[in-house]
């Protein structure tokens, strides 16, 4: 995969419409999945599918393809470091492993919220971060 | 209801045509058109989440995964021999389509006694479905029982499959990436 500018004028306005919309969309959705449909994983792979749209229609040069490679990695990794950190968090504070009302918070609605806010963060970062993993794989260039 | 069965014809052409394509292109984006429609199913069905997920994993990356695929491989399927005459080719021809006619007929067979879509009477919205409609909002605060359920009720089954993930990705970039010299 080369940077170039988009050969097709049509792909390229398109996707730099709807690019930005993708990504505040995602965020939106990992943000209120509490309150309406969505989640952190619909959220994560709406993130990963505009980065991948731009990678797609715009390409990637050398240095950002492997700074992608390495963020998408890590992006996964912290994803599943976040989850699982909230639930030890919640046996280190005395409740059993995700038992949110037992986070440090004023009343245990409001943990039990942000407990889940919190996951739904990690799922988010795990799920964009895998999808990342395996477009990198499958579409970057490779050097044998 | 019309909607529902013209959703149903065009899945069904769809994956019929994919399946008939000699051009893994095509296939693909046939795989992708029967993504969308599917899209348009789980909506008419209330399962915003679902469709959501179809639209961005099924529609979006997996089409792109696929074609991208298709750059490591070839992309077109080989013409098939020209079939031999005779009564043993003709029965080797004839006993696939045997063995899926007899599966399909089991499967119908299966649906037969399947509850209908949505009667409150079935098994599966009798159970633990009453509890969580009637206990999620009291109990966890969140407006949307779906992610009451995946977070909060069966926070473990998520964990367990956020970890799948992260182990499936890693473990296919490992396969995929084994002598690429960097």
């Amino acid at each position: 995969m080369n940077r170039r500018p988009a050969d097709n004028p049509v792909a390229a306005t398109v996707s730099a419409l709807l690019i930005p919309f993708m990504q505040i969309y995602s965020l939106y959705l990992i943000a209120h999945g509490d309150l309406g449909p969505g989640g952190g994983f619909q959220g994560g792979a709406i993130f990963a599918a505009s980065l991948i749209l731009r990678a797609v229609v715009f390409g990637l040069d050398r240095e950002e393809e492997r700074r992608l490679d390495t963020i998408a990695g890590s992006l996964a990794a912290a994803g599943v470091l976040v989850y699982g950190g909230i639930g030890l968090l919640c046996m280190l504070r005395g409740g059993a492993f995700l038992e949110y009302p037992a986070l440090p918070f004023a009343d245990p609605k409001t943990a039990y919220h942000l407990g889940i806010y919190g996951i739904e963060i990690g799922v988010g970062l795990a799920v964009a971060g895998a999808m990342l993993m395996l477009f990198m794989k499958t579409a970057g260039s490779r050097d044998d | 209801m019309a909607l529902k069965f013209a959703f149903l014809l065009i899945l069904v052409v769809c994956a019929a045509a994919a399946v008939r394509a000699r051009d893994l292109l095509s296939s693909v984006i046939l795989l992708c058109a029967y993504s969308l429609v599917m899209t348009l199913t789980w909506t008419l069905l209330n399962a915003v989440d679902v469709a959501l997920t179809e639209a961005a994993v099924g529609a979006g990356i997996v089409t792109v995964l696929l074609i991208a695929a298709m750059g490591r491989t070839v992309s077109r399927e080989e013409e098939p021999e020209p079939a031999a005459a005779g009564a043993a080719s003709a029965l080797r021809r004839a006993l696939p389509l045997l063995a899926v006619l007899c599966t399909g007929a089991v499967l119908v067979y299966g649906t037969l006694d399947m509850p209908d879509y949505s009667d409150p009477s079935a098994p599966a919205n009798t159970h633990v479905a009453a509890r969580y409609i009637s206990g999620s909002v009291p109990e966890t605060g969140l407006i949307n029982f779906v992610t009451a359920i995946l977070a909060g009720y069966r926070g473990y089954d998520t964990f367990g499959e956020t970890t799948v993930i992260f182990a499936a990705a890693v473990c296919a970039s490992l396969i995929l990436g084994r002598g690429v010299r960097k």
